[in-house]
């Protein structure tokens, strides 16, 4: 049976009706319909799902999407200001930062994240930072050049 | 089977009066919601989400200690200047926990109650004499995390009861602790092994050692063995060296696609050695 709630995504409040089982990322990619972020392994490993719940990075594949009631929720479609980019945003196209594009959703929310709680990080830090997102393009030195070159600017 | 019910509870007797229906609690879903993603459990028919009550949340120090709610994250508890200063061990055992999301959103009560024999804070929370306090529809109980674990996924805590605090007694003056784990990689890793100590030094002796084992039994344990090889001595290589072998003695790994039981029994000593040293080091005030 399903039951109504309302998910607050990027700002928006959305009223959904949703299986109690159902994760964050499908409620959010299916229900609300933002396919920004991605399912990579279903499992918690690849952070393709990540999001920002209240500011802080959850992975969406394996969070209760009913536990998300009453908390901002914030995707990969929340970063830009319309079409004007977050400055993370820019500096991943820059820096090579992006290849296939499917880790990248993921990628921008967990550097927001660190940045958010360490806004001038050093390489290693930024590794260890987003060690829990897998990118199988890059070799990561792109990713990791683009958060270095916005550290520290805000 | 699929999840039929689901609630919020906001305070402690909802989540208890929901556990004694039947109910499974959740809190950061980085155990329950993950193992059931990857396969290995089904989601409960019944659950009620305790992150939202406020009595569960945050670390407090009082005279006689530090006291954690359940929903803890690790996060938080890397980020205490209290855990940092006065139960490192327990820092660093949290800071390697996962990825930062699941720092942001794994608890320590969560941690605890999946009783995993490799995670990663259950041995300093038992080396610095951690008790929890368990509550049910019943009353409530305290229970050292010495006794708490009774195998790989299990506690002591029944169905209907929900771990509504964990408390650690002060450490004396010039205690000083580690924990480490071997790893392949330097997050989203559990120990391949790992282990815990608290170690206190007064007038150039060891007065007081705890040194407890990771993924090297079926639960988290102490090996008094290893703690009586410290006690009493000057903390010098000989002491560390008997306090490493004791470990290696106690062991009793599996063997696993992560390491075999041999491999772990050698690199229980390695580790024992260098958790010590570095407990020392920091008793000593030492940079570590």
């Amino acid at each position: 049976m399903k039951v109504a709630a309302t998910l607050t995504v990027n700002g928006v409040a959305y009223p959904v009706e949703l299986d109690q089982g159902t994760t964050l990322l499908a409620a959010v990619r299916d229900v609300v319909g933002l396919t920004g972020s991605k399912e990579g392994c279903d499992d918690s490993e690849c952070g393709a799902c990540m999001m920002l719940l209240d500011g802080r990075p959850v992975n969406a594949c394996s969070y209760l999407a009913l536990q998300a009631e009453g908390s901002e929720i914030t995707t990969v479609e929340g970063l830009a200001d319309g079409e004007t980019l977050a400055p993370l945003q820019t500096a991943f196209l820059e820096q090579g930062g992006v290849q296939c594009g499917f880790c990248t959703p993921g990628m921008l929310i967990s550097a927001t994240a660190l940045l958010a709680s360490n806004p001038d990080p050093t390489e290693d830090e930024v590794r260890i930072g987003l060690s829990g997102n897998l990118c199988r393009c890059t070799g990561y030195d792109g990713i990791v050049k683009a958060v270095l070159s916005v550290a520290g600017s805000s | 089977m699929s999840v039929s019910a689901f609630v919020t509870a906001s305070s402690v007797d909802d989540a208890v009066a929901a556990l004694a229906g039947g109910a499974r609690p959740v809190a950061g879903g980085t155990d329950l919601v993950v193992g059931a993603r990857s396969g290995k459990s089904t989601l409960p028919e019944s659950i009620v989400a305790i992150h939202r009550i406020a009595e569960l949340r945050g670390l407090a120090e009082s005279a006689d200690g530090l006291r954690l709610g359940p929903l803890t994250s690790h996060e938080e508890i890397c980020a205490s200047d209290v855990v940092r200063s006065r139960y490192a061990a327990l820092a660093d055992a949290a800071a390697i926990v996962g990825s930062h999301a699941t720092r942001a959103q794994g608890t320590v009560g969560g941690n605890l109650m999946n009783a995993s024999p490799a995670m990663e804070t259950g041995g300093p929370l038992i080396c610095f004499g951690g008790e929890v306090t368990l509550r049910s529809a019943a009353g409530e109980r305290t229970v050292a995390l010495d006794d708490f674990f009774t195998g790989p996924g299990g506690t002591v805590a029944e169905a209907g009861e929900l771990l509504t605090a964990v408390h650690l007694p002060a450490p004396a003056a010039r205690t000083g602790s580690a924990y480490l784990r071997l790893e392949y990689r330097r997050q989203m890793e559990i120990a391949v092994v790992g282990a815990t100590a608290v170690v206190t030094v007064a007038d150039g002796r060891v007065t007081h050692a705890r040194v407890a084992m990771t993924a090297l039994a079926p639960t988290i344990r102490r090996v008094p063995e290893a703690e009586a090889a410290l006690v009493g001595s000057d903390g010098g290589a000989g002491a560390i060296e008997a306090a490493g072998a004791a470990v290696a003695a106690a062991a009793t790994p599996i063997s696993d696609v992560r390491g075999s039981a041999g491999y772990r029994r050698a690199m229980a000593a390695v580790i024992a050695r260098r958790a010590i040293e570095s407990a020392l080091s920091r008793a000593r005030g030492e940079a570590s």
